[in-house]
């Protein structure tokens, strides 16, 4: 992105600053009390990769236990514990706030031009009641564990004796959050964009989270009504969805999915927005149909409100309903579509170079169309009948979650790595990493579409034995993921140590963020900038005539 | 399962739907593999072709003939994917008018089936090849699902309402049943079979089952009755812990119950199948249904006889 300002010279931009938002201030009470959106970025990464790993040593467990049709290391009640604590731990604590509140928080000022979000405060107490929310949570692990599974169904979660009411208060407490950071977003998007920034100037990770933010502003409230509903059941017995008090257990998914299938979107349009940065980095050339691209964020997150009663085709609802939702289903397929066949299209003739972000970028490509196209057999009614509650299902959103939007994540974390830390990590081991994962990953989930065909149902303890070879299968998958998510981390956290200086701007980037020195200063920009053309201009194409995008 | 006329992705068609279904997954299979091969295909062509520092200028930011192609041609192919989904769908939904009606009560975690002449059955269902059957389905709990693989449909099975499930099956031979809406510890091991017969072995079967088995040895009835009634799903043979306590070493033991120390003697095992609630062993929870009504005596003493052969 060019623009007008007093820059330092390049060389001058490229050696390791003297004061830095990471030496600012000193003492644990800076980080505490700290306002600077780039610290709060960086607690929330810190609290967001614990809550991974967390759910990861849940996951891990969880695919132990399935190597064998009977037990294999715990009993029934300690597997629905482990299912429904990985469930739990990766949506409310990871996914949710991952993008949007580590990544998001440190670079959506930075890209705007701004020193910081519209509400610093508000950002703060966001990142507070996240904590608070995350210890409901391990407080409820400590305490009979919940065993309902991370839909949380009536009148199941109403007659369990396990910690249910300590975990939904946590996803309320989470609620807020979400709600407090989007809230943020949307008003730091309006006001606050740098001089010249118009709408279409604007990076497409901004596009992205903006229309995630609307979600989160417009559906979490419904998700919280919902949840407490569910725990004065529990507690107050007052009979919404628990029939045997009079209630309806059919009304509480209709709640359930208003939210959570828009959070769907809430988890993966942010990944949509890393993709078009580290897309357009890596070939030096606007994303394709940057509008089509822009718009499509947008068109999602609005179809998205009306097709929750998908999750819903054999609940006892009416056909009708089925038949409306399942209509409604297929049209959040075409704007997804545009966006891969735009990304795919930004590569022809571009000038690509295969760096570990850009390679979490084609594995992500790769992934999420497998993720996205199974998704039509979930909006068809008469195949989901046979599909829904099996492990089709599980690989399907496995695809879309962590195909997606946790490759989009730690391609996200490796280009902007440099800029939050000044520091290069290992690129051949980053490398070799994305290709352990890539395999990983494909060998755990593939599988569980071929297991969800022939007819293996989800949240099973115990299963028949002609099941047993794909499980096992999927499990050996899941230790090959474990070594590749240990290697990234190694290296990520050698390269704090020994890593050598990145410089303002390593790969070339045009966006308004690698314009400053890494780490940037606390007031982001020394200079504010003046934007005078789109997001994605590389120097050295300036010459060639293009069309205006 | 049967295995003979399995493909690798599914296992076998054994209703008249089931086909049909197939056929719409296949559908949407290879169209989904046309077009992630091409987007495959164009990424590692383009990565190969367009290295940074080749020559070959700059390709268009956008091209709207190109960008309402390709939004135009998948929306006709999801409107037909639609249309195939919903008319298919409608055809499994509403039973023919002549479907036999089944009453099938699901609770934490058997399947209770009742046929029209009032006679009840545990985790099997007997049917007739060629004849189209309707279950209408309720729940004593919390929500179950009722789920056939082979038969390619499922319904959830809610408490407080009626949902119905029909099916016309079309493969002779034991069809699995699974329960497909987590409902607890014993979720799955809620298990049922389907079993089809021919016309001819279902007349048989419908006069075997009239009337009372008295020739069947005392423990080799209560075996029988043990997998018939799906006790293994709650009490295990080996040692193992499930649901209940094991049957293996049972009968002489020494239990605390809610009521005190008890021996487990003939009249505690009758007591314990026909009043469930009346004492239970400490550390498990009083989730047993009763069996009164649905075993004659005989049949319980089958069941004390086959449980002191456990030693």
């Amino acid at each position: 992105m060019s623009t007008t300002t007093a820059t330092p010279p390049a060389a001058e931009m490229d050696r390791w600053p003297e004061k830095h938002y990471w030496n600012a201030t000193k003492g644990w009470k800076s980080w505490a009390f700290t306002v600077d959106h780039k610290r709060i970025g960086m607690m929330y990464l810190i609290a967001i990769l614990t809550a991974f790993f967390l759910g990861g040593v849940f996951a891990i467990l969880v695919r132990l236990e399935l190597l064998t049709p009977q037990q294999t290391i715990v009993g029934a009640k300690t597997y629905n514990q482990l299912f429904t604590l990985h469930g739990t731990v990766m949506v409310f604590l990871f996914l949710v706030p991952s993008i949007p509140a580590a990544l998001g928080n440190f670079f959506l000022p930075m890209q705007l031009g701004a020193k910081d979000v519209a509400f610093p405060k508000l950002n703060l107490l966001s990142f507070y009641v996240y904590v608070v929310g995350a210890l409901f949570a391990i407080w409820s692990l400590f305490h009979g564990a919940i065993d309902t599974g991370w839909t949380f169904y009536t009148p199941y979660s109403i007659t369990t004796n396990t910690a249910v009411t300590p975990m939904l208060l946590a996803a309320f407490i989470l609620g807020f959050s979400s709600i407090l950071t989007g809230l943020n977003f949307i008003v730091s998007i309006h006001k606050l964009r740098a001089p010249g920034m118009t709408w279409f100037r604007m990076p497409l990770l901004l596009w992205a989270l903006y229309a995630t933010s609307v979600i989160q502003l417009l559906a979490t409230p419904v998700l919280a009504i919902t949840l407490l509903l569910v725990a004065m059941e529990r507690v107050l017995g007052i009979g919404i969805f628990d029939p045997a008090m009079g209630g309806d257990p059919v009304l509480y998914q209709h709640f359930f999915w208003f939210y959570s299938h828009p959070a769907v979107y809430i988890m993966v349009v942010p990944a949509f927005g890393v993709i078009s940065e580290i897309v357009a980095t890596f070939t030096r050339r606007p994303i394709f149909g940057y509008r089509f691209v822009a718009f499509s964020s947008l068109a999602i997150a609005f179809i998205g409100f009306f097709v929750w009663g998908h999750h819903m085709f054999v609940s006892g609802q009416s056909e009708f309903a089925g038949m409306v939702f399942s209509f409604l289903s297929f049209f959040v397929a075409i704007p997804t579509a545009v966006k891969v066949f735009n990304w795919t299209a930004t590569l022809y003739k571009g000038s690509i170079q295969l760096m570990s972000p850009m390679l979490y970028a084609l594995i992500f490509l790769v992934q999420f169309t497998i993720g996205g196209l199974t998704g039509l057999f979930c909006a068809a009614l008469a195949t989901d009948v046979h599909l829904h509650d099996t492990y089709f299902i599980v690989a399907h959103f496995h695809y879309v979650m962590m195909g997606g939007t946790v490759f989009a994540f730690i391609g996200g974390l490796h280009y902007w790595w440099p800029k939050m830390t000044g520091r290069m990590y290992n690129e051949k081991l980053a490398k070799i990493a994305a290709a352990i994962l890539f395999v990983g990953f494909n060998v755990t989930f593939f599988t569980q579409f071929i297991l969800g065909t022939r007819g293996m149902p989800r949240r099973y303890y115990n299963y028949l034995p002609e099941y047993q070879r794909l499980h096992g299968f999927s499990t050996v998958g899941s230790w090959i993921l474990a070594v590749g998510f240990l290697l990234v981390a190694a290296y990520l956290i050698a390269s704090l140590r020994n890593g050598k200086v990145a410089g303002a701007n390593p790969w070339g980037a045009s966006t308004l963020e690698w314009q400053t020195a890494s780490p940037p200063p606390t007031e982001n920009f020394l200079d504010t900038p003046h934007v005078h053309t789109g997001p994605y201009v590389y120097p050295d194409e300036e010459l060639v005539p293009r069309r205006a995008a | 399962m049967p295995t003979n006329n399995d493909s690798v992705l599914f296992p076998p068609q054994a209703s008249t739907y089931a086909k049909d279904v197939d056929a719409l997954f296949y559908f949407i299979h290879y169209l989904s593999i046309f077009f992630w091969v091409l987007i495959v295909a164009g990424i590692v062509y383009f990565v190969w072709r367009y290295k940074r520092g080749h020559k070959e200028g700059v390709g268009p930011s956008h091209n709207l003939p190109l960008e309402l192609t390709w939004s135009i041609i998948p929306v006709i192919l999801v409107v037909a994917m639609f249309l195939w989904g919903f008319k298919s769908f409608m055809f499994m939904s509403r039973a023919p008018g002549d479907a036999e009606q089944i009453h099938v009560t699901a609770k934490k975690w058997l399947w209770n089936f009742e046929y029209a002449n009032g006679q009840q059955a545990i985790g099997e269902l007997h049917v007739q090849v060629g004849k189209p059957y309707k279950l209408i389905m309720t729940s004593e709990d919390v929500i179950h699902s009722f789920y056939v693989p082979t038969f390619r449909n499922k319904m959830d099975v809610v408490p407080g309402r009626y949902t119905t499930y029909w099916f016309e099956p079309t493969l002779v031979g034991d069809q699995q049943v699974f329960c497909t809406e987590y409902c607890g510890d014993g979720h799955s091991d809620m298990l049922a079979k389907i079993v089809v017969h021919t016309p001819e072995d279902y007349a048989k079967w419908v006069e075997e089952n009239q009337k009372e088995d008295t020739t069947t040895p005392l423990p080799e009835l209560g075996a029988k009755l043990y997998q018939s009634k799906a006790c293994f799903t709650c009490h295990s043979t080996d040692g193992s812990i499930k649901v209940g306590p094991s049957f293996k070493g049972l009968f002489g033991k020494q239990e605390q119950t809610s009521a005190g120390t008890v021996t487990v003697d003939e009249e505690y095992i009758r007591e314990s199948v026909l009043q469930p609630a009346a004492k239970v062993v400490q550390g498990f929870q009083p989730v047993m249904p009763t069996y009164q009504g649905q075993l004659s005596d005989r049949e319980v003493s089958g069941l004390i006889e086959y449980i002191k052969t456990l030693k």
